[in-house]
């Protein structure tokens, strides 16, 4: 079965964002979140560099140097949508204004630890951007990663063993082969991908599993 | 007549010392002062402490600052940006120390030296290896870490327009750390794209008002 691709990894996580929900989003695969959130829903997307209601930049649209998101990728402001300065951007995030932030993650423990700014390599510059602001300061931590490591080792473990960003924070998390919930030290697995089984996904994570009872399969339309 | 207008990059950054702290505007690209950080690497001062969310860009004022190792500490929460090959070089050499702070405390940080604030409790990383060493208190039953006030000798700030008095307006998102940074330094210099004549600028719109600025250069 071949898992998600990180397009139907944000497609998928984009389905649970909803009208008026103030939105951040991290670099990697949660910046290409918007153009799959829904048409007719007004989600604000906010970036840490001080923007609130923007979008991504369509194919002919000309680059503003000086208009970039947090992954400093162009993008194009809405109408109604602001710019301020970082003390204001940052209330708002540690203010608990922000109502999902989608973050990227190296590990994701079973009791919602997420670990996404170091793997602790000595010849590179460890970056921690606004990902420990926003995992304490959203209301609602969500998560996007693939569901192993290219050498296949699960990234759901029962401890995180990068360091952390913060603790006990994540509730929701979209991997390439299930959507699980944290609940009271146990991932809940709400959606497992579609041909695979729950036993699969057991083989390939470290943290407690619980199989949800009403469990549907993950279906995306684009590979 | 109260005119801030300096004649060169030279003028802007006059003072600088060796060890002086220096907080340096931009997020990557946008609002980065590249006129002023080319007049620091042109006046040799060095054992810098630099405060600046990224490690700088090839080629930039910045990078040849840390290449040369002129800065002794990088305060900046995302020093390694996407094809910024220099700095991953320069870093891995050893011509630099890095201080990772989280983004949203480097900015209240200085927002609190700018307030005359003595530091703030900030929940931001508590139990992480990012708040080892700092003091921690319990309020109403939530751990802080103490976060103390980041003050610079000089801040270098870009922006879109200025007056005489130093009132500046922004461009999108090239604001970013810039109007924060202004006004948490002794002396502040500022390279505009334009000068416009006093009362210009729609009030409103001001976002640092002329009383953090004490030199304004347009460079265009």
């Amino acid at each position: 079965m071949k898992p998600l691709s990180r397009n139907a990894m944000a497609w998928r996580a984009a389905q649970d964002l909803y009208e008026g929900m103030y939105v951040n989003l991290g670099i990697g695969v949660p910046v290409m979140v918007p153009p799959y959130i829904p048409a007719g829903r007004e989600v604000i997307l906010h970036s840490e560099n001080g923007m609130l209601g923007f979008t991504g930049l369509g194919k002919d649209e000309v680059v503003d140097p000086d208009l970039v998101n947090a992954a400093k990728e162009p993008v194009r402001l809405l109408p109604g949508g602001v710019f301020f300065d970082h003390a204001t951007s940052f209330t708002m995030i540690r203010g608990g204004h922000i109502d999902v932030a989608l973050l990227g993650a190296f590990e994701v423990s079973e009791r919602g630890d997420i670990a996404n700014w170091t793997v602790d390599d000595p010849g590179r510059a460890p970056g921690v951007g606004g990902a420990m602001d926003l995992a304490v300061g959203a209301r609602e931590v969500r998560v996007i990663m693939e569901h192993t490591t290219r050498e296949g080792e699960p990234r759901l473990r029962k401890t995180c063993r990068y360091p952390l960003t913060a603790a006990g924070v994540v509730k929701r998390i979209y991997t390439s082969l299930a959507v699980l919930d944290v609940a009271d030290g146990v991932l809940v697995v709400r959606e497992i991908l579609e041909g695979m089984t729950f036993d699969d996904i057991v083989q390939r994570t470290e943290a407690a599993l619980r199989l949800a009872p009403d469990c549907r399969p993950l279906r995306t339309p684009i590979a | 007549m109260l005119d801030k207008r300096v004649g060169s990059a030279a003028e802007a950054i006059a003072g600088l010392r060796d060890g002086a702290t220096i907080l340096l505007g931009g997020f990557g690209t946008p609002g980065y002062p590249a006129r002023l950080m080319d007049a620091v690497v042109a006046s040799g001062m060095g054992d810098l402490t630099v405060v600046s969310n990224n490690g700088g860009a090839n080629g930039s004022g910045l990078i040849k600052l840390i290449s040369t190792g002129r800065v002794r500490r990088l305060i900046c929460s995302f020093p390694q940006t996407a094809g910024a090959t220099e700095f991953q070089e320069a870093y891995a050499a050893g011509k630099v120390m890095v201080e990772l702070v989280p983004q949203g405390i480097i900015s209240e940080r200085m927002r609190c030296a700018a307030a005359g604030l003595g530091g703030f409790l900030s929940p931001v990383g508590v139990g992480t290896r990012l708040a080892e060493g700092k003091q921690v208190q319990n309020v109403n039953g939530r751990d802080y870490v103490l976060e103390l006030p980041l003050k610079g000798d000089l801040a270098l700030v870009r922006a879109d327009r200025a007056d005489r008095w130093g009132n500046l307006t922004y461009r999108k998102t090239a604001r970013n750390f810039n109007p924060v940074m202004a006004s948490a330094a002794a002396v502040t210099a500022v390279e505009v794209r334009e000068m416009v004549d006093l009362g210009a600028l729609d009030a409103e719109a001001v976002a640092t008002p002329g009383i953090f600025v004490d030199r304004v250069l347009v460079t265009g």
